[in-house]
């Protein structure tokens, strides 16, 4: 289920007498059906907002916001049957067991099978033999497996998860992070808000950086290229100065930057450019130990936007 | 229809487990029944055959009519005690709804359940009778053991009879559920600006007051319970239910509750 929104946007006390507080302004996105799709932003650029106007929690001020076929705001009750929800607080009921909170939520969601639904997440997430404690003996990872449970009762096409792997510890966050490319591979669509962009670039196919407006949207792999360009690094026994005179007599090569035995280069087409250099290089007496190319991670290009956003 | 009994069988499910409100729904109509008939055993057993009763505000000895001073005595503690069973479809359903909509502020479980395809005004009417059916069955439950109570106590034919008048029944079974809405939609009003369960009980108590300014009337003989006024009450009683409902799924909706309920 494909999800659009066309200038959307949330201002917090529009008709009150305090001053108004634009939360999400203009925000125009298109998300494929079947994609993984990250919503990054300091706290404060409006993550929370955007997902809470998509699944209908609250009213955009203008602007749309499609879920598949149904409209924001006109086809509410349709929207919430169609996707789920993990909030940024699991907010179970901590008196009740693990299996009463997923049949009242399975009851809600209008779901046939309420047993049979219920027993196949409580299973599959490892809490089947804990169905009948309260949620309050639970531990965080395992109320927030409960809360990705509850979320997926009704077996929604499209998937909001906020922060699912916050305050987790690395074995349940990447049992969380196994199980969404499991719902993935399944073909949902889910739109993934998080801090920890190390995930974001192992989950999703595109991210959006936003600050209560979009700044940038598109594959890590692309904002990297776009805000660094690909650069090769080649680890030499010695860096003699030749060798760095004799990569910049190529038309083709952006940079080259020399840091104790390496070579940094900037290349449009490492790929092809790459075995010319190598020969040359030998040819010219280096003595290449191997190479690789330099990868800036996305916290690299997400600090890169924001400061540049601040510089703006 | 699924919605609002699963609304309700989740309430249920939850607030009983809480102490407090088992003590508000067991023992406090346990014990407002109780003091009645105790009462009124020791009065019964000290007030002879035709003694004259000193204590009975002139008003009410007046409209006892030809009836002899021990069952007009009977009949004037009885209407005090009426008061208590419409303080219970006062306090239970305040003791309800303040721990049901203030708990769910302070576990963030409102977020996730809005995002249901539940409609607010279900999930606003599942709360409200999830406090307001175990108040008015307590009360009538405890009414009822009232009644049977009474000729266990020696209490008399004539006040037996006045227990199960037009003022009473009225008291009863239409003001009470009335008063019980109210307190309701007050708890959910003041539960939205709250997020302790016991302030907001406190807080929503207020409206215990108007209830003690007729108990302490009645006891100094200012007014007499009867029909008549309890066809007032119910007038007033339903005004104020409309306002409060108005205003408590006012406050009850999606984004005020997401962006204001703190």
């Amino acid at each position: 289920m494909k999800i659009t929104t066309e200038n959307l946007t949330k201002v917090f006390n529009a008709h009150r007498k305090q001053p108004p507080i634009v939360a999400v302004e203009n925000l125009t996105l298109e998300i494929n059906e079947g994609e993984v799709f990250g919503l990054l932003g300091p706290n404060g650029a409006g993550k929370t907002t955007t997902v809470r106007m998509l699944t209908t929690l609250i009213a955009p001020t203008s602007g749309e916001a499609y879920i598949g076929p149904w409209k924001v705001g006109r086809d509410d009750r349709h929207i919430r049957q169609a996707v789920g929800l993990l909030t940024e607080a699991p907010g179970m009921y901590e008196a009740l067991s693990a299996e009463k909170n997923l049949t009242i939520y399975a009851r809600l969601y209008n779901v046939h099978d309420v047993k049979g639904q219920v027993e196949k997440y409580l299973r599959m997430l490892g809490l089947w033999e804990r169905r009948f404690d309260p949620v309050g003996s639970f531990s965080k990872g395992m109320r927030q497996k409960l809360a990705i449970a509850r979320a997926l009762l009704h077996e929604p096409r499209v998937l909001f998860l906020d922060e699912p792997t916050s305050g987790l510890d690395p074995e349940a966050a990447k049992l969380v992070r196994d199980f969404i490319e499991e719902l993935e591979s399944e073909g949902r669509t889910i739109i993934l808000c998080t801090h920890n962009l190390d995930e974001a670039e192992r989950l999703c196919q595109r991210v959006a950086i936003f600050k209560t407006r979009l700044i940038a949207v598109d594959t890590p792999e692309n904002l990297r290229k776009r805000l660094f360009g690909r650069k090769v690094v080649f680890h030499l026994r010695h860096v003699q100065p030749q060798f760095v005179d004799l990569l910049r007599t190529f038309p083709f090569v952006e940079e080259v930057s020399a840091f104790e035995n390496r070579l940094v280069v900037g290349l449009s087409d490492p790929e092809g450019q790459n075995p010319l250099l190598v020969r040359r290089l030998v040819e010219a007496g280096a003595e290449i130990q191997f190479v690789g190319e330099l990868r800036h991670t996305l916290e690299d290009v997400y600090l890169r936007t924001i400061q540049g956003q601040h510089g703006a | 229809m699924q919605h609002l009994i699963t609304i309700i069988d989740k309430e249920w499910s939850e607030v009983f487990k809480n102490k407090i409100v088992f003590f508000t729904l067991v023992v406090l109509p346990l014990l407002l029944t109780a003091l009645p008939l105790i009462s009124l055993h020791f009065i019964s057993g000290s007030v002879a055959e035709g003694a004259d009763a000193a204590d009975v505000p002139e008003a009410f000895l007046l409209a006892c009519g030809s009836l002899p001073a021990r069952d007009c005595l009977q009949i004037y503690l009885i209407d005090q005690f009426m008061l208590l069973y419409m303080m219970m479809p006062l306090i239970i359903p305040i003791t309800i709804a303040a721990y049901s909509i203030v708990g769910e502020k302070t576990t963030r479980s409102l977020e996730p359940l809005l995002a249901t395809p539940i409609t607010t005004e279900t999930l606003l009417a599942g709360k409200a009778l999830a406090a307001v059916i175990p108040a008015i069955g307590v009360t009538w439950l405890f009414f009822g053991i009232f009644l049977l109570g009474l000729p266990l106590v020696g209490t008399g034919e004539a006040a037996r009879a006045h227990a199960l008048g037009t003022t009473w029944l009225l008291g009863i079974f239409v003001v009470g559920p009335l008063i019980a809405v109210a307190a309701v939609n007050f708890a959910v009003i003041v539960s939205s600006r709250v997020n302790d369960p016991r302030v907001a009980e406190q807080l929503s108590a207020v409206l215990i007051v108007p209830l003690l300014a007729l108990f302490f009337a009645q006891i100094i003989g200012i007014i007499i319970l009867n029909p008549t006024l309890m066809l007032g009450m119910i007038a007033i009683l339903i005004l104020v239910d409309i306002a409060l409902i108005y205003l408590g799924a006012r406050l009850f909706q999606r984004e005020t509750i997401l962006t204001r309920w703190r």
